[in-house]
């Protein structure tokens, strides 16, 4: 798959490599009081998977619109490959970055195939017929998230995993130097989460660069290079997964007692830190028992 | 559907518009052939035959087909750009400025004076509302939020009613009379003068709806999709919300107003050959063509003497048929 990727169908539209960086990247949404990505200075390297993690309302689907030029910094800067993001037209952008939304309402009846072949746009003029070249890209990124097998149903009749795994096959098609994700894999079976992140792998493998929001700590810490974790808009922690997923700060930033452990294998991500989240009463347990008990929550029990 | 396929369906449409107008032409008071029809378009035969084809059923077949296509193409890009299947070129307030327009103008009495002056005061009126509206919209919030637009247009729709029955309420009867046969719409009295005027405005401006075919289909996934797929959502929207809004204008203050046409001919476009846009704009456009000229023949022979609105035969026509369509659809 690997192979194909590279021998692909189009021609990479950028040289340069594809990676983010941000200095003090501040925004607030109208009437909110508090800042929803705030100071945040962080490094996205060109061909890793780079996962963001943190509570709900941390801020990640913010930062990742900060990053694809949907939203615009009230204060800071975003620079992609080097140039301020502010500077990218759409089309520009479109021609570099895919990007999954979590979700979409399509209004009209569209073919699988129809929402894929949209990726395609990017590459084309206004009146530019498809070539044979963006059909072949098509077809191939159907195929690397199996959706191909219902490329002529309606999306209407899909599930909401499936519709998903569209959205991903279209980002694919436009054969982008970067990927950018926002939760990929909720509503996915273990089969197709698994396979999405294996792609994942080995898109940054064949040189893609990937961001990822998930809140499925377990695997970005077996897949993802790097980890960014927000809470309250602010970066907490970024690095490696090792260095990323210690207890007490998972603890701290997601409020629950959690276990850490190692994954034991088999396969090359042996070794990774894997969490599980105990029960209140019996985690309160542990902290009283723990090194590290935490003032205030063994109040609890 | 492949670029092919879709060129063919498109110059199929365009003969199927071609047949509808020689069909109207011939049909009237007085039945010709379509010998006589061709003669006559080229200045020969019957001098009578001559000047009814060329002065007075041709301009007016021409000016229906022009107007159906205008509304059909204007209706398509309300659709994709408000992601709403119940979108129509009016939505925005314009049928209701344009009411208001044209309605003032026929009650202080000064309609009389040319013929052009309803006309004007209905594209005057058309032109108000879009600005107030498109106004009222980004004074509320985000740019252009296809909810408050939605809302705006309601809210301006209602208020412009309520100027009409004002207006109405205090009209004498003559006045009275034609306000109301002015709002049902209708292709009477047809010059080439307005035909040649319309065309000039309205195929440019089809042409460049159907240019935005791309963009609009990504419109309807979602805006956020398609500023990832490379669309400047907010000139996207700007341009094609203006042309959209100016062709219904501008069918209006030609007419009157006429539903149903901008609303269902996507519609039967959709159901037949899919979601397309490139494909969708310019086939809505020629159907639209073929079934307004169509309905206002039948407006003019179906009670002879006397004229139907051709909105009644519009909708006549047209809703059973699209009942059908849906019934197939989902069979």
């Amino acid at each position: 798959m690997t192979d194909r990727w590279k021998t692909g169908a189009g021609v990479r539209s950028s040289e340069t490599p594809i990676g983010w960086t941000c200095e003090g990247l501040r925004f607030r949404y109208a009437g909110a009081a508090a800042a929803a990505i705030d100071g945040v200075s962080a490094e996205i390297p060109a061909y890793r998977c780079t996962a963001l993690l943190g509570p709900n309302g941390s801020g990640k689907s913010t930062l990742l619109r900060l990053l694809v030029g949907i939203a615009r910094p009230e204060g800071g800067s975003a620079r992609l490959g080097g140039r301020d993001l502010a500077n990218w037209s759409r089309r520009e952008l479109a021609r570099v970055v895919g990007v999954v939304p979590q979700s979409e309402e399509v209004a009209f009846p569209l073919s699988v195939r129809e929402m894929v072949s949209m990726g395609r746009y990017p590459h084309l003029g206004a009146l530019k017929p498809a070539g044979w070249a963006d059909r072949e890209a098509v077809e191939e990124a159907m195929q690397m998230c199996d959706v191909a097998q219902f490329a002529s149903r309606d999306l209407a009749t899909l599930s909401g995993g499936e519709r998903q795994r569209v959205r991903l096959a279209r980002a694919l098609a436009q054969q982008p130097a970067a990927l950018v994700l926002d939760e990929p894999t909720l509503a996915l079976d273990v089969r197709h989460e698994m396979l999405i992140f294996e792609l994942v792998r080995e898109l940054t493998r064949a040189s893609v660069t990937v961001i990822l929001v998930t809140h499925n700590i377990n695997l970005a810490a077996r897949y993802a290079d790097r980890l960014l974790l927000l809470d309250r808009g602010h970066l907490v922690a970024a690095g490696s997964p090792l260095e990323v997923l210690q207890r007490d700060r998972l603890e701290r930033v997601y409020g629950w007692p959690l276990l850490t452990t190692r994954f034991e294998g088999p396969g090359p991500d042996a070794g990774a830190v894997q969490i599980t989240p105990l029960a209140r009463d019996v985690g309160d347990r542990a902290d009283a028992t723990d090194s590290s008990p935490t003032p205030g929550r063994s109040d609890h029990g | 559907m492949t670029p092919r396929s879709g060129v063919v369906r498109l110059v199929g449409l365009g003969v199927l518009v071609v047949v509808v107008l020689v069909a109207s032409i011939r049909i009237g008071a007085v039945p010709l052939s379509t010998l006589d029809v061709l003669l006559a378009l080229r200045g020969e035969g019957d001098s009578m035959v001559v000047a009814i084809v060329r002065q007075l059923r041709l301009p007016r077949a021409v000016v229906a087909s022009l107007v159906g296509a205008a509304l059909a193409a204007s209706g398509a890009t309300f659709q994709a750009l408000l992601r709403n299947p119940l979108a129509e070129p009016y939505i925005l307030g314009v049928s209701g400025g344009a009411a208001v327009g044209a309605v003032s103008a026929i009650v202080l009495g000064i309609a009389a004076r040319a013929a052009w002056i309803v006309p004007a005061a209905a594209f005057v009126g058309a032109i108000v509302a879009i600005v107030l509206v498109l106004r009222i919209a980004a004074s509320v919030g985000r740019s252009l939020d296809t909810g408050i637009l939605l809302l705006a247009g309601v809210v301006a729709g209602s208020f412009f009613n309520a100027c009409i029955l004002l207006a109405l309420t205090l009209s004498d009867a003559e006045s009275f009379r034609s306000a109301v046969f002015w709002m049902m719409g209708s292709f009477a009295g047809s010059s080439w003068s307005a035909a040649g005027l319309f065309a000039i405005y309205c195929v440019p401006a089809i042409v460049a709806l159907v240019a935005l075919g791309r963009p609009l289909n990504l419109m309807a996934i979602g805006e956020e999709t398609a500023a990832h797929l490379g669309t400047s959502v907010e000139r996207v929207k700007l341009t094609a919300y203006g042309v959209a809004s100016l062709l219904a204008a501008a069918a209006v203050a030609v007419s009157g107003v006429i539903g149903f046409v901008g609303l269902v001919m996507p519609h039967v476009v959709r159901l037949a050959w899919g979601n397309d846009y490139r494909f969708l704009v310019p086939a809505s456009a020629l159907l639209g063509a073929a079934f307004l000229t169509a309905a206002d023949t039948v407006a003019r022979v179906a009670a002879a003497p006397t004229e139907l609105p051709v909105g009644v035969v519009t909708a006549f026509v047209g809703v059973p048929f699209f009942v059908w369509l849906l019934r197939r659809r989902t069979a």
